[in-house]
């Protein structure tokens, strides 16, 4: 079944339930940060989130005591320096305590990978042995490879309940396009029961099927589709605005102390109703010096064969 | 040497912009670099706007070739996007160019290294109790165990370059000697770039030595700042400074704001 377009308000409130495991998409890159402050606002409890780069967005939902089980693989704020929810929540159990399961980037992607094809685990090589991550975490085991005999590594596959996703633009019938860098959107989604996707722009389909090969999730496994521009502040969204690197290094301040974070949250969440308040907070002045100056790639000619 | 000769080196000069110089000078024209961000990165891109202009650059987001204009602050920044040749989604990245064996040079930081070339990035203290929870692997586990070979870039201080890592994240030669073959990596680290030398590794035991201390600087100051009785080069030697042009590109180019110059890695 197609999408539906929704609000991102109705997309929570209808596919994202108190303990489910949910994935987020993003890599620096398009973190859905309006659907994750969105599952703040319902105050959604006792999620298990997997993201291998939590980013501000997971750390928030941290802060605010959404989350009971994390998986990730490198959890700082990038270029910046520490994710202050997330280490009061290993360090200290505050909010709560936060059961964490860490793995590299490598093992992330492969649990992606192997959900996403419907397959028990995902073969890789068996160097992360080498390391200590293997000794605090079963989803990754060592077998005799039945071909050559050489060790090798079993990384389990992941199915989420809901895959949380940014792109640029999508058609009414949930045909999501990305460009820049994709990250793991593609096996987050097409591993996920559920997924939401929010875009810069919904288009006309006609504009989708022009161009199939930016295509990163097909409508029919998307639930719910989201015109939400400037959903991916304070991440960027490549050709709509830069990331707002002046946020990142205040959070880095602003989010020290759980009082602070707290206020935090409730200037930057819990006092807008949606990510149009939200920009209206943000301010034009903002806005306008994070716009990008464009910068087309050529049209390519696909051949029309009708 | 006529090259040497015709250098221009810079007189004023901070050990960041010496590190980074130093890191630079481990990379050769046409390699193919995984690059970390922060100090590393600076070293790849000085080296790619000097004596490498062919280096193949690949971050972690799956950007490959590119040739940043401005300084990336990370490393999904849409900068890396504007101009590269390539873009991998993230497990195609490590799967399709690390795995298969494609890189040639990692370029890496790290909280902690110790003196057989393992890095933390994961805790300090207990994992299951840390002092200091630390951001984790990233790509690092991965990038040092299967790269052709390892540049590790860290500040030197005495509770970074430790006698044991309280955890392998990344693993360099283990417990020395033969261990990293035993364990199926081959490559391992070359080199580790400080703010106080350059140092590198025994081709029998595998431990780290001293091969220069950066100018200004005494051997003895170094193993003072190292956390275990250090062992010296004896053809050890004055790093070879910086020149003008790369102090120049470090301070006008790169990094004018100094965002990573003047402060130290995490």
């Amino acid at each position: 079944m197609a999408a539906q377009v929704m609000t991102t308000k109705e997309a929570v409130q209808k596919f994202v339930r108190d303990g489910q495991l949910v994935c987020f998409g993003g890599f620096t890159h398009g973190i859905p940060f309006a659907i994750g402050h969105e599952m703040i606002r319902q105050r959604k409890k006792h999620l298990a989130v997997c993201k291998e780069t939590p980013d501000l967005i997971v750390d928030q939902l941290l802060a605010a005591g959404c989350i009971d089980r994390l998986m990730f693989s490198w959890a700082g704020n990038p270029g910046v320096g520490s994710l202050h929810a997330f280490r009061r929540a290993v360090e200290q159990q505050v909010p709560n305590a936060v059961a964490i399961e860490e793995y590299t980037h490598f093992i992330t992607g492969a649990r992606y990978l192997a959900g996403a094809s419907g397959l028990p685990f995902m073969p890789v090589t068996a160097s992360v042995f080498a390391s200590d991550l293997a000794k605090h975490s079963d989803v990754f085991k060592t077998i005799d490879c039945p071909f050559t005999g050489k060790k090798i590594c079993l990384v389990k596959a992941i199915n989420p309940d809901v895959a949380i996703i940014h792109g640029q633009r999508a058609d009414r019938e949930g045909n999501t396009q990305m460009w820049g860098i994709v990250g793991s959107n593609r096996e987050i989604a097409m591993a996920s029961e559920r997924v939401i996707v929010s875009v810069e722009e919904i288009v006309d389909s006609e504009i989708v099927r022009r161009d199939p090969n930016r295509t990163v999730i097909p409508g029919f496994h998307v639930d719910a589709v989201i015109e939400e521009p400037w959903g991916a502040h304070p991440s960027y969204s490549q050709g709509y605005y830069d990331r707002d690197n002046q946020y990142y290094i205040d959070y880095e301040v602003t989010t020290r102390t759980r009082e602070t974070h707290d206020k935090f949250l409730n200037e930057w969440v819990f006092s807008v109703s949606d990510r149009k308040e939200y920009l209206k907070h943000l301010g034009a002045e903002r806005m306008v010096s994070l716009k990008t100056k464009s910068y087309y790639s050529t049209p390519v000619d696909y051949g029309y064969f009708g | 040497m006529v090259e040497w000769m015709s250098k221009t080196y810079a007189k004023d000069f901070s050990f960041q912009e010496l590190m980074v110089a130093a890191a630079s000078r481990e990379l050769k024209d046409h390699e193919v670099v995984f690059v970390g961000i922060g100090i590393p990165q600076l070293g790849a891109l000085l080296a790619q706007r000097t004596h490498a202009p062919n280096l193949t650059l690949i971050y972690e987001s799956g950007v490959v070739g590119t040739r940043p204009e401005r300084l990336p602050l990370s490393i999904g920044d849409p900068t890396l996007v504007s101009g590269t040749y390539g873009i991998f989604n993230f497990y195609e990245t490590f799967s399709m160019l690390l795995q298969r064996g494609f890189i040639d040079v990692g370029f890496v930081g790290g909280a902690q290294v110790d003196k057989f070339g393992n890095i933390n990035s994961t805790v300090i203290g207990d994992y299951e109790k840390p002092k200091v929870r630390l951001p984790g692997s990233g790509g690092g586990c991965e990038i040092a165990g299967l790269s052709k070979r390892i540049v590790i870039v860290t500040p030197h201080e005495k509770r970074r370059m430790v006698d044991k890592v309280d955890f392998v994240t990344s693993p360099g030669f283990l417990n020395g000697a033969e261990a990293r073959e035993r364990n199926g990596l081959s490559g391992g680290p070359s080199a580790v770039i400080t703010t106080m030398g350059v140092l590198r590794f025994d081709e029998e035991t595998k431990e780290m030595y001293l091969a220069s201390y950066h100018p200004g600087l005494s051997v003895d100051q170094v193993k003072q700042n190292t956390g275990w009785d250090l062992k010296i080069s004896p053809k050890v030697g004055e790093t070879e400074p910086p020149t003008v042009e790369e102090v120049n590109i470090l301070r006008e180019d790169l990094d004018p704001q100094g965002i990573f110059l003047k402060k130290a890695v995490t």
